[in-house]
Order: C-alpha cells, then structure tokens, then sequence
C-alpha cells in the first residue's frame, strides 16, 4: 500500500480481548480515538500488554476491495494481507506492524486473525456463532450467515448477557472450555459484555416450524463445529492445532442441533 | 494399470480417526473431509511403501465381500479424487517416510 505517512508522535490504546491485551499505536491521535470508541469496554489501562502493534495510515483510496485475504507464515513472522490492509506480526518478538486507511473495519479483521493465531496455540478458537451467558453458563449459537445468529441474540432474555453476536471467542482454562465477549459483532452492530463463563452446549442452527433441540454427536459434532471455526491460515501446523482443538471441544462439550422459530419463546429451552 | 501405484497421505493435511470413519482437513484451504470405513483401510495404509494393489488384496479383498477387479477399480477412483484435494499423494515408486503424514 503505497504513500504511508512516517510515523512522528505515537498515540496508543491496549485492548483486551480474552485476556490478552495488545497496545496499538499510530501517530494519529483521531484514528487512536476511533479505536476507542471502537472497542469501549474493551481497552484497559495495561501498561504491559503482550503484543505491540503500530499501525500506519495510508491516504484514503489507497485500498483495493478486490484483493482475497492471505494469511502466511514467513521467516519467523505471520503475514497478513488484504485489499485494505498489510500487516505483519513477530509473535517471538511481540511486535507488529500494520499499514491501512484511516478505518475501524481494518484493524478489526487484523485483531480476528491475530486472536485466532494466538489461540491456536492455547487450545481455543474463534467461531461463527452468537453466544450469551445465561445462569452462570455460556451458550453458543452457531451457523453460517442467515442461519440466525443474530436473531438468537436479538430474542435474548434481560437475565442473558450476550457476548457477541457474531464470532464467539473460545479459550481452553484449567481444563475447561470458557467463553468469552467479545467487540466482534455483526448485524447487531453492538459489542458483547466482557464476560466469561464456562461453556454449557453449543447448539448448532437450523430454523424450522418449531423449537426443538436434538442431540449430534461424533463425526457429525465436529463436521458441525469444524464447518464454523475461522481458519484464516493456510498453514498445516496451524490447520492441525485448531482441528485437534474442535475434536478435545468436542469430546468435553455437548453439541445439539437447535431448531427454532424466530421468536423468543426459543429461549425457554436454553436454560 | 500396469505399473504399481505408491500412497502417501500428505502432509498438509490434519486427519483423526473417529469410529471408522476418518475425518481429514486440509491445510491448504481448511476443506474437510469425511472417509468411511474402507476409504479409512486404505488412508492408513497409504505409508508410501505398500502398493495400491497390496492393499486392496491385503486389507480389503480379505475383510470384505467384494471382488478384486471391483475393489481395486473403486480404490483406484478413491484414490485419484484423495489426490485431486492434495490429500494423498501418488507415486510409481516409493515415497520416502519424511513425506508420509502420521495415520
């Protein structure tokens, strides 16, 4: 991406996402207050993050919407690149570099890849699901667009706590699999609560004529499960760390197929 | 066919056993596959020493019912569509161990 500014007076935010708190910098003190607002509840006054990003910014028109997303691992670092952004990552150095317009939606598809490389290693992964935390226990709603995540999330009770709407953030502690919020939303255009719980079930979805769970189990729970999970890599060690991590998932928590109409009598069964 | 054909799974892939089915993902563009019970026989044994032939006579013709001219006619068709999706690679000679993915 041509025309990036030298970088001069760096502004900074730590955002924390599971846990892991990564500091952005950019010499541009409106684009640090976008960030912001971006991830409210989700910044933290961390003075010892664990990833540091700087971030340049590229004249606006500089990007291009047809370039398809790459993500390769290259001497040491991860690549990242799209029509609207570059970016680099040294995880043995902690530090990266990104290069972008002056956007929010960017550095938002930059801080999925990061989170879903960094979980891979822990065990955990990103997933295409809404998920909310209802009596002390987390529940995934998982599918393809369309298939009613956001509308699960809109049917929520008042005494559910919606950790997204979108992409469900999923990490391995002390021998159980938690859930966590996230600021990855989607149509509801709304950043989850920053909870964790336990995760209960993850109900696949499917709408139908009725409310109805069904159980799925082997082969059939990690196509379902697998078929969600971000891959963002094309990276065989990569690839064989978060299919082993859908299989222990899977081995450890229930997996069912909701069938539902889109009304909220369908949480009477989430409980 | 008249010459040998080698198997080896490929190493770019991420593969399980579940049951008798084997699931097998691959790392070129996370694509996920499902072998049933005699596709799995044949996944195992593709350790890129034994013959396509071999196996459909050892471990296949002996467990199941079916003919030898079939059998190897349908392991063929298996194995061609397995390589297509870089799964597993073919060769008419052996392929070394360090090309070969663990079962």
């Amino acid at each position: 991406m041509p025309g990036v500014k030298a970088a001069k007076q760096r502004s900074d935010v730590v955002v924390e996402i599971g846990g892991l708190p990564i500091r952005l910098r950019s010499s541009s003190s409106d684009f640090i207050r976008l960030v912001q607002e971006r991830y409210a509840g989700y910044t933290t006054p961390s003075n010892d993050p664990h990833f540091n990003f700087d971030i340049d910014l590229a004249p606006a028109g500089t990007e291009s919407r047809d370039e398809d997303l790459q993500v390769t691992w290259s001497s040491g670092r991860w690549l990242m690149e799209r029509g609207d952004f570059r970016a680099e990552w040294n995880p043995s150095t902690a530090r990266g570099r990104i290069e972008q317009t002056l956007n929010p939606y960017s550095l938002d598809s930059v801080l999925r890849i990061v989170h879903t490389l960094l979980l891979a290693g822990k065990g955990g992964f990103l997933v295409h699901a809404s998920s909310a935390i209802r009596n002390g226990r987390a529940f995934l709603f998982a599918g393809v667009s369309g298939a009613g995540k956001t509308t699960m999330a809109r049917l929520a009770p008042p005494d559910a706590a919606l950790l997204t709407d979108e992409i469900s953030y999923v990490i391995l502690q002390s021998g159980g699999y938690f859930a966590v919020g996230t600021p990855f939303f989607g149509e509801l255009a709304r950043a989850g609560e920053n909870l964790r719980a336990p995760v209960d079930c993850v109900y696949l979805l499917a709408k139908g004529s009725e409310n109805k769970i069904d159980p799925v189990t082997g082969a059939d729970a990690v196509r379902g499960l697998l078929g969600n999970i971000l891959f963002f890599a094309k990276d065989p060690k990569f690839v064989k760390l978060v299919f082993d991590a859908a299989f222990d998932f899977v081995s450890r928590v229930p997996v069912r197929r909701l069938t539902f109409v889109p009304n909220s009598r369908v949480w009477e069964l989430i409980v | 066919m008249n010459t040998k054909r080698y198997l080896a799974r490929s190493t770019a892939i991420a593969a399980r056993a579940l049951g008798d089915e084997t699931m097998v993902m691959s790392a070129t563009n996370s694509t996920l596959f499902t072998l049933n019970e005699i596709a799995t026989v044949i996944w195992e044994a593709a350790d890129g020493t034994t013959p396509l032939e071999d196996i459909v006579a050892d471990k296949i013709c002996v467990k199941y019912d079916v003919a030898p001219e079939v059998a190897l006619r349908d392991a063929e068709g298996l194995v061609m569509q397995l390589s297509e999706h870089g799964l597993l690679l073919i060769s008419d000679q052996p392929i070394p161990r360090a090309k070969v993915a663990a079962a």
